[in-house]
């Protein structure tokens, strides 16, 4: 019996693995014959023509994912800092726990829905601001999540080191406390990149897309997954190729990123981790 | 109960009750901490010694639930009073904990933490402040060429050392050490040990430590707690050798405990 159920789970295992290696297999051999110089500066060919690029969509994605990372991490990160740090154990606290993991579970398509009422509406227009926006508010909950893990794992004699030397209590959370998480907290913030820069829905109703070069976040821009969603669906064998190139590209991206965060979190376990790691014996 | 064997105490403990919630872990405890000497808190686990030294900072307050009621005077003010200002207390009051703890920083950051936190001091003041506490905790001939890599990379018994070098830096009046050689090899906690003699000169020192013979080797006063009451107070020698109650003896003749 031992033997069947011991086959049986690794047997899913390998599908899991199988999948995966198969998906990134379809996809490099896709997508390759795409990628080319000047698929990353040229802008995109109209619509018959062969030729041209995604110079736009790659620029549109790298600005809406960081505008996005610049308001969700730092309102995250105090959020987590707030419910490891300042009140542990409220009932207003447990309240924000639960909504934080409501919020991670809430479908991205609900988002975009959301920030379009809530910004495009009122504004007239699609916009790269309102883009952000909806990616920000899916990274908030996964920021705010590991941040608060990361300095629960501070051990407390760190905490009371610094108080014992008169800090007051924010001198300690901000130059004692979330220094020795640093390694983890970059990690999540990575984890919650990675988990946006493949979104689509939200910047479906938010940004839209655009075939012409525009860096102005108040207007519709150009970006690599919703170009996805509308070149896998033409008719044009050269606008389907380059779906298939920026796939790859998104793809290598996140796994990227998700490497990075996995040796951050790895470094850290090991030497030179700041402050987790538990005192070396012996002189 | 307790003799008045201390003539200039620094600090002065007088019915000190600690409760953790409704568990009351010290019962009218009453002290006094003699000035430039090193005053041993033993006893078994439990008995409520680092609670006792917890109080001295009020470090405590940091968690929920814990309440001190009673008087601890210090130069003749009672520091338990809410309106005593903690972070200036601390100052004065340094503490070194059972685990080496130092901050995910350099050596010498660690060391020049507690002198940022007072003042704005010059380059070269800051320099020569953490020299001098690195050479007080014995530690500047092992760390002078490595001063700029991280604290954490030294070993337990230096870490340590780089603690009570952080402490002193600061200069405070009363440094309380909490079992503060319990986490080290022996080699460090000799190390240590010597490092307590030579501090007393300048520093008030409370230590708490579950190993008898180094409250013998170290300290100038001992006394013995159990069941959160101090239940023997005197000289080292005298709570070693002629110990008066019943419940010392025992202990420290290693029937219990």
């Amino acid at each position: 019996m031992n033997g069947v159920v011991t086959a049986i789970a690794g047997f899913a295992a390998v599908l899991g693995l199988l999948m995966l290696l198969w998906i990134l297999a379809v996809i490099a051999q896709k997508g390759l014959g795409a990628i080319n110089w000047s698929f990353f500066t040229s802008l995109p060919a109209p619509p018959g023509e062969t030729g041209g690029g995604l110079a736009n969509a790659i620029v549109g994605t790298l600005m809406i994912t960081a505008l996005a990372t610049a308001m969700g991490v730092p309102v995250g990160i105090l959020a987590g800092t707030y419910l490891a740090e300042f009140s542990r154990d409220s009932r207003f606290a447990g309240a924000v726990r639960f909504c934080t993991n409501i919020l991670m579970g809430a479908p991205s398509i609900v988002v975009g829905v959301f920030v379009y009422t809530l910004v495009v509406v009122p504004v007239g227009h699609f916009s790269g601001i309102a883009g952000s926006v909806a990616l920000a508010i899916i990274m908030l909950p996964v920021v705010t999540r590991t941040t608060e893990d990361m300095l629960r794992l501070v051990p407390n004699s760190l905490r009371e080191s610094a108080l014992a030397l008169g800090a007051p209590e924010y001198k300690m959370i901000f130059q004692i406390v979330i220094r020795a998480a640093k390694g983890g907290l970059l990690t999540g913030v990575m984890l919650s990149v990675a988990r946006v820069s493949g979104e689509t829905a939200p910047l479906l109703f938010t940004t839209l897309n655009s075939p012409y070069w525009s860096t102005a976040l108040n207007k519709p821009m150009g970006n690599l997954t919703v170009t996805i969603f509308n070149y896998a669906m033409s008719p044009y064998a050269d606008w389907q190729a380059k779906a298939w190139g920026a796939s790859l590209l998104i793809a290598a991206g996140v796994l990227f990123l998700n490497l990075t965060a996995r040796l951050l979190a790895r470094e850290r376990r090991s030497k030179r981790s700041g402050g987790l790691r538990p005192a070396r014996v012996g002189q | 109960m307790t003799e008045p064997v201390v003539a200039k105490p620094k600090v002065s403990v007088r019915h000190l009750n600690f409760h953790y919630g409704t568990h009351q872990a010290l019962k009218d405890n009453t002290l006094d901490v003699a000035e430039n000497a090193v005053t041993a808190i033993i006893g078994p686990s439990g008995c409520g010694k680092s609670t006792h030294i917890r109080c001295y900072n009020r470090i405590y307050e940091m968690y929920r639930g814990q309440v001190a009621t009673g008087e601890i005077l210090m130069d003749g003010r009672n520091i338990l009073d809410p309106s005593v200002d903690l972070i200036s207390l601390r100052m004065r009051v340094g503490m070194i904990f059972q685990r080496p703890s130092p901050f995910p920083m350099s050596i010498f950051d660690n060391v020049a933490y507690g002198l940022r936190l007072q003042a704005k001091h010059s380059k070269g003041e800051l320099e020569s402040r953490v020299e001098q506490a690195l050479r007080h905790a014995a530690l500047w001939d092992e760390v002078a060429d490595k001063l700029h890599e991280p604290g954490t990379d030294l070993s337990g018994g230096q870490q340590q050392r780089v603690c009570i070098a952080r402490a002193v830096a600061v200069e405070p009046d009363v440094i309380l050490m909490d079992e503060p050689a319990s986490a080290i090899d022996p080699v460090g906690t000799a190390k240590i040990e010597e490092l307590i003699e030579s501090l007393k000169a300048r520093y008030t020192i409370v230590i708490v430590t579950h190993n008898m013979q180094q409250a013998a080797r170290v300290s100038d006063y001992t006394a013995f707690f159990f069941n959160g009451e101090v239940i023997e107070f005197g000289l080292t020698p005298d709570i070693f050798t002629r110990p008066q109650k019943k419940q010392t003896e025992d202990y420290i003749t290693g029937r219990f405990g």
